[in-house]
């Protein structure tokens, strides 16, 4: 869906600091995306060939963590994972919960190459 | 010689569209115009319901509105222009959200100084649009009775993410199947005491507290 417009910010966001960091070349992207968040990696990925083409970001390789989604009861405290929505806490089954993870959607770190000689 | 190294970044992937956001909310803020960001299903009756609250406000409010579209179409624009009040037309070239550079060039072209408010009406989409910040203070849903009463459990993160939800065609309730005790629980569990407007725009049922809620916002803006 709205991955292209994603793509693109994953590579303002690396291209930047590769920049700051007098970077040559990156070679890996690393992504945190949480459950929760409406992103297909593959999607990402097929527009990161053809969008990184030409940049400093050219082959590389964007590698993906995806964090779980964890919910809090508000009724009993309890935290658990959840692989579907709105599902009941095991523990004493309420549906009245808070989201406390899953909803992670960052850049976290960029691999880069530099030329010694630029240091 | 080449040397790898690796470079911690920790940055939100749309931290580019969220600091843009801000910006215009806070020239909005500033300028004392209360900015609503208006989303829905197509056909769920987003530009009816804007004109309903165009007429209904007649003499007492300012609304500009900014219609996003995906296609190169004027026609929910025309209806805004021929309602009396300023209104842009943005087309996202396929896109299926606004962001908020296109708000923000969609608000440079309207006199704000003259507004009290302003309507964004997003692409329709239950999706894409609940990811990006526009720069506006209020997420407002139009759900419709036709859609069906299991879209809050379908489409969860717009649901979180709402401030205030319309309830439209009300007036299609007897002829649907549209449980409003099962949607208004899966509401309540996703945005617990949301504000919910039922209304219906063929007979204006429900117009009437919707519109006093609208002008307490904007006077407390």
């Amino acid at each position: 869906m709205h991955e292209l417009s994603v793509t693109e910010s994953i590579l303002e966001i690396a291209a930047t600091h590769a920049r700051e960091n007098n970077a040559s070349k990156v070679t890996q992207i690393n992504l945190v995306i949480g459950r929760l968040s409406s992103i297909i990696d593959d999607s990402v990925q097929f527009y990161w060939e053809a969008i990184s083409e030409g940049s400093i970001c050219e082959g590389s390789k964007l590698s993906f963590t995806r964090t779980s989604a964890v919910l809090r009861c508000t009724d009993c405290q309890h935290e658990y994972q959840i692989e579907i929505e709105l599902t009941p806490c095991p523990h004493c089954g309420s549906y009245q919960t808070q989201i406390i993870g899953g909803e992670e959607f960052y850049v976290e770190s960029i691999v880069i190459e530099k030329d010694q000689e630029n240091k | 010689m080449m040397s790898s190294a690796k470079i911690a970044v920790v940055e939100k992937i749309l931290s580019s569209n969220d600091r843009l956001a801000k910006i215009t909310r806070d020239n909005l803020t500033a300028r004392g115009v209360l900015g609503i960001n208006l989303m829905a299903s197509p056909g769920a009756g987003k530009t009816s319901f804007i004109l309903e609250t165009i007429k209904r406000t007649a003499g007492e409010l300012n609304i500009g509105v900014i219609e996003g579209d995906t296609a190169p179409v004027t026609i929910d624009a025309d209806k805004i222009s021929a309602a009396g009040m300023p209104a842009v037309q943005i087309n996202t070239g396929g896109d299926c959200h606004l962001d908020a550079s296109m708000v923000a060039d969609g608000i440079s072209q309207l006199p704000l100084c003259n507004l009290d408010l302003l309507i964004v009406e997003n692409v329709g989409n239950l999706i894409c649009p609940a990811a990006w910040d526009l720069g506006t203070h209020i997420n407002l849903l139009v759900a419709s009775v036709p859609e069906g009463d299991d879209k809050p459990y379908k489409y969860p993160n717009i649901y979180r993410g709402l401030n205030v939800l319309v309830i439209n065609k009300t007036d299609l309730q007897p002829y649907v199947q549209f449980n409003r005790d099962y949607f208004q629980k899966g509401v309540e569990l996703l945005n617990p005491g949301l504000i919910t407007f039922p209304v219906s725009c063929r007979t204006g049922e429900g117009f009437e507290a919707w519109i006093d809620w609208l002008k307490r916002q904007v006077i407390h803006k």
